[in-house]
């Protein structure tokens, strides 16, 4: 019964891995003339090799930079949310619903959305923000601020995905540990760090875990709004590499190195849910 | 600092003397909730502006949507847009091949991933926790790693004996077999631990009258496992929809381009301008996310369980 799982997962996923760790070694190119061959280490280390390779480095600067402040304010503005729609108020359900819209929307999708609301001449950011007289004239917003542009939207669409998250950590948070604080004579703020963050922590760093992951991995967002002019990300870069220029050798190299630094993140976060559940 | 200790507190905490004066003066009561609602409705429209926007653009017709200043409500409102979106074949085609795409996904993930999850969730057996933690292990697999790999593989044609398989390049085939990826490990895990909360006893009677494994799994875990296979399989859907990256890289005509693609190069109507066609992108937006918001909003909870399948559990 087992037997379909693992052949398809050996077939489409371990296969593959293995053919592009193999890809790796050889100078492969797609429709070349000359037949493939075996070049060892020299696209890892080779003079032409991914050290080198200074459009990889700045896609890795470009993707860190994007998961460092997409993560952060995805977290700060889901905790705000959370919070929020965990207290009681009237019209609480509608809310919930209304904060997970965004998410709701596929990635492309919103990234078109933003796309046209980012409009040089007909984009309604420009025209709010030229009403409110915060700018003179319209801003390419893509083309000047490209990073911001595309951090923007995926902010907007992650999260609701953050805040659902720690939501459910918020619920399980008995709440006669609130009323005892507030007995004590502790103040809303107090309580928040004292109970709401340590108990929180779980959720937090699972949050935080499929957020950095799914931030490394980054394509839709930077595709639709940038297409493949810089600032690239790891992953419009790779394929870049593979698909438009051919060069399956070196853009296995490239995965290979994206596989490897999306692993360290995993070993570090696996340690850390260990430790968390000591 | 209000926003986080409103949050943080439930109001019955409150000592009962300050919440009792409270109720009888309803406008202090109104002022001092002021800034909290004031983050209510900021939330609620930086959630909902970008969604209004693009329903208010498919509604203006392309006159009122190339000028400025630009209109906030549509002044004109048409369904030109939407008529001349749900018209076009090019699009039309999209939602097909984005339907077949995503249904065989769908379907050939559960058929395959409830027998492993039968298996998985009612036989102990060597190799059980290995084989979980191998296909939780692809839940985080980066798709781009094996870009190159399938992009070979499908731009070679199979020999095998006296057959040939044709490459799959360039057909919708090719994004089939690569969604397996996401979407098997999806109703693996999920489905298996759905199963493993169902109690035993109803297949141990099913046994003692002389089912065998296979049909106790079909007439008796199936139909009580069948709403998890209902939730699994949409999430399944939704995630073999969404896809971009191997649409890009796999699919070449534009008569088998995915919703997504056609969603990004959408080409503008003949003999108009060359200006890209706003108004027909925003109305083909909308006509793809309202079903997919009824969705999320319905399945919220399974969505978030079957993400972070793993994860809680350790």
């Amino acid at each position: 019964m087992l037997a379909p799982s693992l052949l398809v997962v050996a077939l489409v996923a371990f296969y593959p891995l293995g053919r592009t760790v193999y890809q790796s070694f050889t100078n492969q190119q797609f429709l070349a003339l000359e037949p493939t061959k075996w070049v060892g280490l020299d696209n890892y280390f080779g003079a032409a090799g991914l050290i080198h390779d200074t459009m990889f480095r700045d896609a890795i600067v470009v993707t860190v930079k994007f998961t460092v402040i997409t993560v952060f304010f995805e977290f700060v503005l889901g905790l705000i949310i959370a919070l929020v729609v965990n207290s009681n108020f009237r019209g609480r359900g509608v809310m919930r619903a209304v904060m997970l819209v965004p998410w709701a929307i596929p990635t492309v999708i919103s990234a078109q959305m933003w796309n046209w609301m980012y409009n040089d001449i007909y984009g309604v950011l420009n025209d709010g923000l030229m009403r409110m007289h915060l700018i003179g004239r319209g801003v390419a917003w893509t083309a000047v601020h490209p990073l911001a542009s595309v951090c923007v939207v995926d902010i907007w669409k992650t999260t609701p995905f953050v805040a659902l998250l720690l939501l459910a950590g918020l619920q399980v948070i008995p709440s006669e540990l609130y009323e005892a604080a507030a007995v004590d004579g502790a103040s809303k703020w107090q309580q928040f760090w004292t109970i709401t963050l340590p108990l929180l922590r779980p959720a937090i760093l699972v949050a935080l875990i499929f957020r950095t992951l799914d931030a490394l991995r980054v394509f839709d967002v930077f595709y639709v709004l940038l297409g493949q002019r810089p600032p690239q990300s790891m992953a419009i870069y790779n394929q870049y590499t593979i698909v438009q220029a051919g060069q399956v050798g070196y853009g296995a190299a490239i995965s290979v190195a994206i596989f490897l630094i999306i692993s360290v993140f995993v070993v570090i976060y696996v340690t850390l849910l260990r430790v968390e559940k000591q | 600092m209000s926003v986080a200790a409103e949050g943080a507190g439930r109001p019955q905490a409150r000592p009962a003397a300050r919440s009792r004066r409270l109720r009888r003066n309803p406008v202090m009561r109104f002022v001092r909730r002021l800034p909290f609602y004031l983050l209510l409705a900021l939330i609620a429209v930086w959630a909902l502006f970008p969604f209004y926007w693009a329903l208010k653009s498919a509604f203006t017709p392309d006159i009122d949507l190339f000028k400025t200043p630009v209109e906030y409500f549509p002044s004109h409102a048409t369904l030109t847009q939407f008529r001349q979106v749900l018209g076009s074949s090019f699009f039309l085609r999209a939602l097909l091949n984005s339907t077949i795409v995503a249904g065989s996904v769908t379907l050939l993930g559960l058929v395959i991933g409830a027998l492993a999850a039968f298996a998985l969730g009612r036989f102990g057996f060597r190799g059980r926790s290995a084989t979980l933690y191998l296909m939780l292990s692809m839940t985080i697999f980066p798709q781009i790693a094996i870009l190159g790999a399938l992009y070979t593989m499908f731009n070679t044609s199979l020999h095998a004996w006296f057959f040939t398989v044709h490459p799959l390049y360039d057909t919708l085939g090719s994004l089939v077999v690569s969604y397996m990826i996401f979407t098997l490990p999806l109703t693996v895990w999920v489905l298996t631990s759905f199963i493993r909360a169902l109690p035993k006893d109803l297949e141990e009677a099913a046994y003692i009258d002389g089912a065998t494994p296979l049909q106790a799994f079909r007439r008796v875990l199936l139909p009580l496992v069948a709403p998890g296979l209902v939730t699994v399989g949409l999430l399944a859907f939704i995630a073999a929809w969404n896809e971009f990256l191997f649409a890009l890289s796999f699919i070449e005509t534009p008569s088998k381009y995915t919703v997504n693609l056609a969603i990004v190069a959408f080409p503008p109507p003949s003999g108009s301008t060359f200006q890209t066609p706003w108004g027909q992108i925003m109305a083909a937006t909308i006509v793809v996310t309202v079903p997919l918001i009824v969705l999320t909003l319905l399945l919220q909870r399974r969505i978030l369980a079957g993400l972070t399948a793993g994860a809680v559990k350790g």
